[in-house]
C-alpha cells in the first residue's frame, strides 16, 4: 500500500516535471529554417529522471523514519557503534597511530604539487577547528569567518611589506589581531542570535573584503601584496621543494597545536560555558555565567586561528589579494564543520580532507563541483544533520558501581 | 528574624498589561514560602523579576546574604543575582539537553570558579585542582538528589521527574541562600511529589536555605509550607499560614472551579 502511494507521488513529480520543462527541454524554435522542433525524447528522459529520483529520495526518507522510530523503541546497538569507536582506545588507538605514521611520512612519499595540496587541506583543518569554537561549541552561526583569515593574511603581507618582519614575528601577532577583530564583530552582534547574527557576520565578511579593494593606500587594492616573504628556517636558503616541505610540517605543528588547545578548551569551564549557552541562553545566565564574556571569548578563541591560518596562507602563496576572502571561503569553513559533525574535532578533520582533497583529485567533474557540494550537503542535512562523527560530551568515572545503569543502557 | 528576601510594592508592567501590580512578599531565613494562584495570576513573572530577567518597572528588591548586609538587586543582571545567592528552577524544563547530567550540574559551579582561558590551556595544578573540585562537589549533589545513576547520560534522555530533580541539583550548585522553584512538581505522579516534598524539606535543613516555590499541587503546598502567599490577577490577595490561606474568602473565590481541597 504505502509502495503503490510512493509509486503514485513519483509519477505525479514526473508528470509534473515534464510539464514544466516542456517548453525548454521539448519545443525548439529553429529560426533559420523556419520550423518548430518537437524533441519528444527529451521529454521522456526528464520524466524518466525524476521518477527515479523521487522514487529513491522517497525510499531513502521512509527508511530514515523508520530508523528514527526504532532508535526511539529500542537504543539500537548500530546508533551508537560510531561513538563507541570514538571511545574504544583499543580501535582508535592503531587508528590514531596510523594516521600519525602516514601525515608524517607525506612528504617523503608524494611529490612537491601533492604536498601542496595536502598542506591547503590542513590548513583548512585549523580554519574548521576555529571556527568549531564559534559555530559547533557556542552555537552562534558565523558567515563572516574569512575576515579573520583576511586580518591574518593582510597583518603579514603588509608587516612584511613595509617593515621587512619575518614570519615567526607576525604568526602571534596575526593570532592576537585576529582575536582583536573576533572581539570587534563580537560586540555589536551580542543581542543577536541565529538568522539574525548569520546576517551581520556575513556582512562583516563583506565590510572587511570591501575596505581592503578599496582602501588602496593600504591595503594596495585589488592588485594585491606580492612578494612576500616565505617562512624563514634558521637563515637558511631553502629551494622551493624545501620550501614546500618545511611548509608542510610547520602546518602539521600548527594543526597539532591548534587540536590539542581546541580539545582541552572543549572540556574545560570555559568550554563547557560556550556548550550551555548553545544550549539554553537563559538557564544559562540563570546558572550564573556571563553571557558577554562568554560569547566574546568564542569569537576572539575562534578567530585567533583564523589570524594564524592566515598568516600561513599568506607565506605560502607569497602573494594575497582580496579575491582570496570571498563569502565562497565562509561558506566553506562553515561547510566543513556541518559536514564533518558540530563540536567533534575528529569530524571537523575528516569534513576538511573530504571537502578540499575530493575536488583535487575529482579534477574531471570540476564544472559539476559545486552542484555535487550541493546536493551532498542537502543528503547531509535530512539523513546525517549531526554530521559525519557527533560530537561527544565528555565521561566522567566515578568509584561507583557502573553495573547500576541509567536508561538508555550506555 | 531576619528577611532574606525583601519585596517591596514590586509592579512590571507589558505594556498595558499589569502583569505584577503592587507586590510585596518576604522571605525569612530557613523558611519555605509557597506562592500560589490561579494560571496567569503573575507569580512566573514575579520569579523572573526577582532573578533579573526582567527589569521591574516600579517597586524594589532587596536581598540579605549571609554574609550580611542588605542588597537592593533590581536591574542587576541576572548572573550577577546568581552569583549572589539566588537560584531558580524553571516551569517549563531548561536544562543543556545535551549535556551530560553531570556537566549540566558542573555549569551550575561555574560562578564559583575562576579558571581562565591560559588555565584551561597550560591545565596548571591549580586548574586541575579546581576541575577535580568541580567535578566531585557536582557528583556529591547528584547523589545527594539520587541522579547519580544517570551520571554520563545526556539530560534529554532522562524520565521526566529525574529532568525536574536535575533542574534543582543544578541551581543547588550554585551554592544558594534562596532557592526559588517554579512548579517542581508539575507533571510529576503522586510517588514523585511525594519524594519532592521530603527532597525540599532535606534541602533546608542540611543545606540550610530559604526556599520561595510556586506550586499548583495544594497538598503538597499545605504540607511543605511555612507561609503561603496567594497572587490573582497581578495582585497580592492573601498572605499567611497555610491554615489562615485554607479559610480565606477571597482565595476561595480566586479558586472558585478549581479543586482546592488539601
Ligand atoms: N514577556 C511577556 N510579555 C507580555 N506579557 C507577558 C510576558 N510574560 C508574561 N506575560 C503575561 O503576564 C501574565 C502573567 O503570566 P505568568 O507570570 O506566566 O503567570 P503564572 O502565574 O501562571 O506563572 C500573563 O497574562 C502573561 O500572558
Ligand atoms: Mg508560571
Amino acid at each position: 500500500m504505502k509502495h503503490i502511494t510512493a509509486l503514485k507521488n513519483s509519477l505525479l513529480i514526473s508528470f509534473w516535471f515534464m510539464f514544466l520543462t516542456f517548453p525548454i527541454m521539448v519545443i525548439r524554435v529553429n529560426t533559420i529554417e523556419n520550423v518548430v522542433e518537437w524533441r519528444w525524447m527529451n521529454m521522456l528522459y526528464v520524466g524518466f529522471g525524476s521518477f527515479v529520483l523521487s522514487f529513491v529520495w522517497r525510499y531513502l526518507i521512509s527508511r530514515k523514519e523508520a530508523g528514527v522510530k526504532q532508535a526511539a523503541a529500542a537504543d539500537t546497538p548500530s546508533k551508537r557503534l560510531t561513538e563507541r569507536l570514538l571511545t574504544d582506545s583499543a580501535f582508535y588507538r592503531p587508528v590514531q597511530i596510523m594516521a600519525a605514521v602516514f601525515f608524517l611520512a607525506f612528504p617523503l612519499i608524494f611529490s612537491t604539487y601533492q604536498i601542496n595540496i595536502m598542506t591547503t587541506a590542513l590548513m583548512y583543518v585549523m580554519l574548521g577547528l576555529g571556527l568549531n569554537i564559534v559555530v559547533g561549541l557556542a552555537g552562534l552561526l558565523d558567515l563572516g569567518y574569512v575576515a579573520f583569515y583576511a586580518v591574518g593574511a593582510y597583518s603579514y603581507a603588509l608587516l612584511n611589506h613595509h617593515f621587512g618582519l619575518g614570519f615567526w614575528a607576525i604568526l602571534p601577532v596575526g593570532a592576537i589581531l585576529g582575536a582583536l577583530f573576533g572581539i570587534l564583530l563580537g560586540f555589536p552582534v551580542l543581542r543577536l542570535r541565529g538568522d539574525y547574527l548569520a546576517i551581520v557576520t556575513l556582512g562583516f565578511g563583506e565590510i572587511i573584503r570591501l575596505i581592503l579593494e578599496n582602501w588602496n593606500e593600504f591595503s594596495f587594492g585589488p592588485s594585491g601584496i606580492a612578494n612576500i616573504d616565505r617562512p624563514g628556517f634558521f637563515n637558511i636558503d631553502l629551494s622551493l621543494e624545501q620550501v614546500t616541505v618545511y611548509l608542510y610540517y610547520l602546518v602539521i605543528g600548527l594543526c597539532l597545536f591548534t587540536m590539542v588547545v581546541v580539545n582541552r578548551l572543549k572540556d574545560s569551564r570555559i568550554g563547557r560555558a560556550w556548550v550551555a549557552l548553545r544550549e539554553d541562553e537563559i538557564a544559562c545566565q540563570a546558572m550564573g555565567i556571563d553571557k558577554t564574556k562568554t560569547k566574546l571569548t568564542a569569537f576572539a578563541l575562534g578567530a585567533t586561528w583564523a589570524g594564524m591560518a592566515g598568516v600561513v596562507f599568506a607565506a605560502k602563496t607569497t602573494f594575497v589579494n582580496p579575491a582570496s576572502f570571498t563569502f565562497m571561503e565562509s561558506a566553506m569553513f562553515l561547510s566543513i564543520v556541518v559536514l564533518g559533525g558540530m563540536g567533534s574535532i575528529t569530524g571537523v578533520i575528516i569534513g576538511a580532507m573530504i571537502l578540499i582533497l575530493t575536488p583535487e583529485y575529482l579534477r574531471a567533474f570540476s564544472s559539476y563541483r559545486m552542484l555535487l557540494f550541493g546536493a551532498v550537503m542537502v543528503l547531509m542535512m535530512v539523513f546525517r544533520p549531526q554530521g559525519i562523527i557527533a560530537g561527544v560530551r565528555r565521561m566522567y568515572h566515578f568509584p561507583v558501581k557502573q553495573s547500576e545503569k541509567g536508561i538508555g543502557g550506555s | 528574624m531576619e528577611n532574606v528576601l525583601d519585596i517591596k510594592h514590586l509592579s512590571m508592567h507589558f505594556g498595558g498589561l499589569k502583569a505584577v501590580d503592587q507586590v510585596s512578599l518576604t522571605v525569612k531565613r530557613r523558611e519555605i514560602v509557597a506562592l500560589i494562584g490561579p494560571n496567569g495570576a503573575g507569580k512566573t513573572t514575579l520569579f523572573n523579576c526577582i532573578t533579573g530577567i526582567y527589569e521591574p518597572t516600579l517597586g524594589d528588591i532587596f536581598i540579605s546574604p549571609p554574609g550580611g548586609g542588605q542588597k537592593r538587586i533590581n536591574g542587576k543582571k541576572v548572573n550577577e543575582i546568581t552569583e549572589r545567592g539566588l537560584a531558580r528552577t524553571f516551569q517549563n524544563i531548561r536544562l543543556f539537553q545535551n549535556m551530560s547530567v553531570l556537566e549540566n550540574v558542573m555549569i551550575g559551579r561555574h560562578c564559583r570558579a575562576k579558571a581562565g582561558i591560559l588555565g584551561a590551556i597550560l591545565k596548571d595544578k591549580k586548574t586541575r585542582e579546581e576541575e577535580q573540585d568541580i567535578i566531585e562537589r557536582s557528583y556529591a549533589i547528584l547523589k545527594k538528589l539520587g541522579l547519580d545513576a544517570y551520571v554520563n547520560e545526556l539530560a534529554k534522555n532522562l524520565p521526566y521527574g529525574a529532568q525536574r530533580r536535575l533542574e534543582i541539583a543544578r541551581a543547588m550548585a550554585t551554592d544558594p541562600f534562596l532557592l526559588l522553584l517554579d512548579e517542581p512538581a508539575a507533571g510529576m505522579n503522586p510517588q514523585e511529589t511525594r519524594e519532592l516534598d521530603a527532597l525540599i524539606v532535606r534541602l533546608r535543613e542540611e543545606e540550610n536555605i530559604s526556599i520561595l516555590l510556586i506550586e499548583h499541587d495544594m497538598k503538597l503546598v499545605m504540607s511543605l509550607s511555612d507561609r503561603i502567599s496567594v497572587m490573582d490577577y497581578g495582585q497580592m490577595i492573601a498572605e499567611g499560614e497555610p491554615a489562615e490561606i485554607r479559610q480565606n474568602s477571597k482565595v476561595i473565590k480566586a479558586y472558585l472551579g478549581e479543586d482546592f481541597h488539601a
